[in-house]
């Protein structure tokens, strides 16, 4: 069984508190009393925690049984630095550790991909930090029309001999791959039926969900996709930003859902989000909070076994003010890497945690 | 005639360019060199090189050559450095609250964008150094500096503090062909260094090991050759080496220093971070870390080991002078190797800063250049982590090799057409726009495409330039079989019609994948 990974990057670090919501406890109103979600804006999904009612959209799937959610995920030694700490969860590294490999290239180390289609990840948005390796073909491509046409730009040049030289061989071998890719897309996507509903356009993650179902629909066999959202680093005036960004995260993820039933691809793809950190669990004087740490990922998909998963971090026991996550994002990973691509991973993990939201 | 833009015009063209042009002659006994070794030379210690500078060095010795080249250093800059080098982290920082409280909303209840002051001080730290690199006559101690830099790693994102990233620069300049244990033992202590691997932050209670880990990993020994426990013991020694947060100065604080027995490296003593710094400049690996990295810098992507064995073996007897080191390295046989020529594939600095340069094209903002260098993945003052650029191959992936060609048709555009005031006002041509428009439409649809797209501001510095830019000054008057040498260090890849108009040689010279190579 092999599904394809769409992975949603939340950038800037979404604030895992006012999303995924501690209601019922009376420590959070506590921590924060200007921009704690009141408990009738919250969708109760159990006794003590509910979702933001701004992702109503998500309750379709969670109805369904196909919206996971793994709570307090995060790594030990916590980085608070974007670019540092989303280098930590792109390379799947250790928190004093520098890789430069991405985490789902490094999965198919000594895998060998069916070379049909010529590309094996596609990226919509820029960051292609967690496909970047060896193991893998990727094509960072915003819009494919653009893509297509630059590549026959670049037309190929197989049968120019590098003469030895290193140098020129990769640049060859690169511009064969752009053609390869462009050559495995061209058809199939030009071809792709538009997507049965169409995405929102607020935010550029509507125009890449819209690539991403088109490549999924029109079964170009690739094993990642990714789309990112920005704008989540709300250090003030919290709550209008935040708000806006989840109800059209929560609209775009259940039209996207719905895209993929109409087209019989649910069950072949799993949806997952991450960001570089949650925030810091007492908002700061400007009705915002700081980069913090654990937070909650969202996982969607046909064969993914819905509900709550992983311990909500206690906000009674938090570390310099942070809450202390239950779940290592390796963890996360690794039940990943079986469950879409059968691989069996621990990222570095002595024993990650048996995570079941993902047959 | 108009000047065919684009590549159907070469493509399979008429005369491509005889295979003998490039044939690797063996280095000539006599000392003079010809067009190809002088262009070698510069391709490797410069920003891409225009023909006049390369026929400058072509009447000279190779030896003369490079002694010329290594002689009378500056060890300044030219460009007047920024406005604020004199404001001190605390005052920055209070700027920058101020800017953030006076932030209003907008009409959408969003909040409207600000100037950041530490934001715009990174901005304008990074224009000055591409100012710099194109200004500069020195061309080799820029790329030093910028060497330095990529190997003592330093970030704005995490620093946000200029004038000590400014001041880190000045220091990397200063000693860009000077000597290496006095660069370790300045940059040990340098506030830049201090922030950017928490240095400042380590004190006997608690000592961080970030600088202490990445001084033995990437500074001087290399993986392998210590162990965590070196890292903790030197991560002690230099407990106490901080930044004043009024002035950004380097201050020891005595009361924060470990001075207690450390072992390190097997010997042990009450060590302090000077005795850390001796240790590991006696160690015969760290000469070795550094020209490895140098060889992979000036050379080829793959280092012979015996020479750079030999090479460091004399770089550390010579007490770590640089500018020896420098000057062996390009009197080598493997720099001298015709097989080397285009053997080193093109930094984004190399490629857009080289093409600017070559070009001769008038940017009177640099901001553009820096947009495009971040989408390559080489911004200045912002290296990706502590290990810096990886380089070498790592520079061309299918994305920004796709980009390196859209960058480069936006430069060419701007050079062989004029901008639409300066045609309009000057008009020499009349017809020329229109002919080119015509051309465009008929033969390259992408080129229309990307005009016709809402375009990001880096091509508006280019081509609204104000002034008619064919082929710039530095390109005029060179036959087009010299301009495809000046521009490709080997045989094109796709035939480039060296017998055609020069602005369409090197149109095609330029798109030509030989182009990413040096």
């Amino acid at each position: 069984m092999s599904r394809i990974l769409l992975l949603v990057e939340l950038k800037g670090g979404n604030d895992g508190l006012n999303t995924l919501v501690p209601y019922a406890d009376a420590k959070y109103r506590e921590l924060r009393p200007a921009i704690g979600v009141p408990r009738e804006r919250v969708i109760q999904l159990d006794e003590k925690v509910g979702l933001h009612e701004k992702l109503l959209p998500l309750m379709e799937s969670w109805k369904a049984g196909d919206l996971a959610i793994v709570q307090g995920v995060g790594y030990p030694y916590p980085n608070r630095s974007h670019f540092r700490s989303i280098e930590i969860w792109d390379t799947a590294s250790a928190s004093n550790q520098t890789l430069s490999e991405g985490w789902i290239a490094r999965s198919f180390q000594g895998v060998s991909l069916p070379k049909g289609a010529g590309v094996d990840c596609i990226v919509a948005d820029t960051n292609a930090l967690p496909s970047t390796g060896p193991e893998l073909r990727t094509i960072v491509m915003q819009d494919a029309e653009n893509f297509l046409r630059q590549a026959q730009n670049l037309k190929d040049a197989q049968g120019m001999g590098d003469g030895g030289n290193p140098a020129l061989r990769h640049l060859l071998a690169v511009r064969h791959e752009i053609n390869a890719a462009a050559a495995g897309l061209r058809d199939k996507l030009r071809a792709a039926a538009s997507p049965a509903e169409a995405y929102g356009q607020e935010f550029l993650l509507g125009r890449q969900l819209d690539v991403a179902t088109r490549v999924i629909t029109s079964k170009v066999p690739v094993v990642a996709i990714k789309v990112a959202l920005g704008g989540f680093d709300t250090h003030a005036n919290q709550a209008p930003t935040q708000e806006r960004l989840l109800a059209y995260l929560a609209s775009s993820l259940a039209t996207l859902r719905h895209n993929l039933i109409a087209a019989g691809r649910w069950n072949d793809v799993v949806v997952m989000t991450y960001s570089e950190f949650g925030r810091r669990a007492r908002q700061n004087a400007s009705a915002g909070t700081d980069h913090g740490t654990a937070a909650p990922q969202f996982v969607m998909g046909g064969g993914v076994k819905g509900g709550l998963h992983g311990a909500y971090p206690s906000l009674h026991d938090l570390q310099d003010g942070d809450l202390k996550h239950t779940v290592d994002f390796r963890s996360v990973f690794a039940t990943v890497a079986q469950g879409c691509w059968g691989l069996q991973r621990d990222y570095g993990l002595r024993q990650p945690q048996k995570l079941d939201f993902l047959a | 005639m108009a000047f065919p833009l684009s590549r159907r015009g070469f493509v399979g063209g008429i005369a491509a360019l005889s295979t003998g042009l490039w044939s690797a002659s063996p280095a000539r006994a006599a000392a003079t060199m010809d067009f190809d070794e002088a262009r070698h030379l510069l391709s490797r210690t410069s920003f891409g090189a225009t023909p006049a500078e390369i026929h400058a060095f072509e009447q000279l010795d190779y030896t003369a050559a490079v002694d010329r080249l290594l002689g009378n250093v500056r060890r300044t800059a030219g460009t007047p450095g920024p406005q604020w080098l004199n404001q001190g982290p605390a005052e920055v920082r209070r700027q920058q609250q101020a800017a953030e409280a006076q932030r209003k909303d907008g009409v959408d209840g969003r909040k409207l964008e600000i100037v950041r002051p530490i934001q715009e001080q990174g901005r304008e730290l990074k224009n000055w150094w591409i100012e710099e690199m194109l200004a500069t006559d020195q061309p080799l101690v820029e790329r030093m500096v910028l060497f330095w830099h990529n190997h003592f790693t330093s970030s704005m994102l995490k620093v946000r503090y200029a004038p000590a990233l400014f001041r880190q620069n000045a220091l990397f300049r200063r000693e860009a062909l000077g000597n290496y244990a006095t660069l370790l033992k300045e940059v040990a202590r340098d506030p830049a260094m201090l922030i950017y691997l928490d240095g400042m932050r380590s004190v006997a209670r608690q000592p961080n090991e970030n600088f202490a880990r990445e001084l033995l990993e990437l500074f001087t020994l290399g993986e392998g050759h210590y162990t965590e426990a070196d890292i903790k013991a030197a991560a002690r020694a230099f407990t106490g080496w901080s930044v004043n947060r009024e002035t950004g100065q380097f201050v020891e604080r005595q009361g924060q220093h470990d001075d207690g027995e450390k072992t390190f490296l097997g010997k042990t003593s009450r060590f302090g971070g000077d005795e850390i710094l001796a240790t590991l400049l006696a160690h015969p690996r760290t000469a070795e870390t550094v020209v490895q990295k140098m060889w992979l810098e000036f050379v080829s992507l793959k280092p012979d080991p015996v020479e750079v064995k030999r090479l460091a073996a004399d770089f550390r007897r010579g007490g770590y002078e640089i500018k020896p080191l420098v000057r062996a390295m390009l009197l080598s046989p493997a720099f001298r190797d015709p097989a080397n020529r285009g053997a080193l594939i093109k930094s984004p600095v190399d490629l857009i800063v080289g093409s600017v340069h070559m070009l001769g094209l008038p940017v009177p903002e640099k901001t553009g250049l820096v947009r495009m260098l971040q989408g390559l993945g080489q911004v200045p003052f912002d290296p990706p982590n502590v290990k810096g650029w990886l380089g070498g191959e790592s520079w061309i992936t299918t994305y920004t090799l796709l980009l390196r060609q859209q960058f480069l048709r936006r430069m060419i555009e701007a050079t062989t057409v004029a901008s639409m005031e300066g045609g309009m006002m000057m008009a020499p041509r009349p017809n020329r726009r229109a002919d080119r428009k015509q051309q465009i439409a008929g033969e390259d649809s992408t080129m229309q495409m990307q005009m016709a797209e809402r375009r990001p501001v880096e091509g508006r510095s280019l081509r609204n330039a104000g002034v008619e830019v064919r082929l710039g000054p530095t390109l005029t008057d060179v036959d087009s079989a010299t301009l495809v040498r000046t521009l490709l260090p080997r045989q094109p890849i796709d035939s480039v019609d060296a017998s055609g108009p020069p602005g369409a040689a090197v149109a095609a010279a330029m798109l030509d994948t030989a182009y990413q190579l040096k």
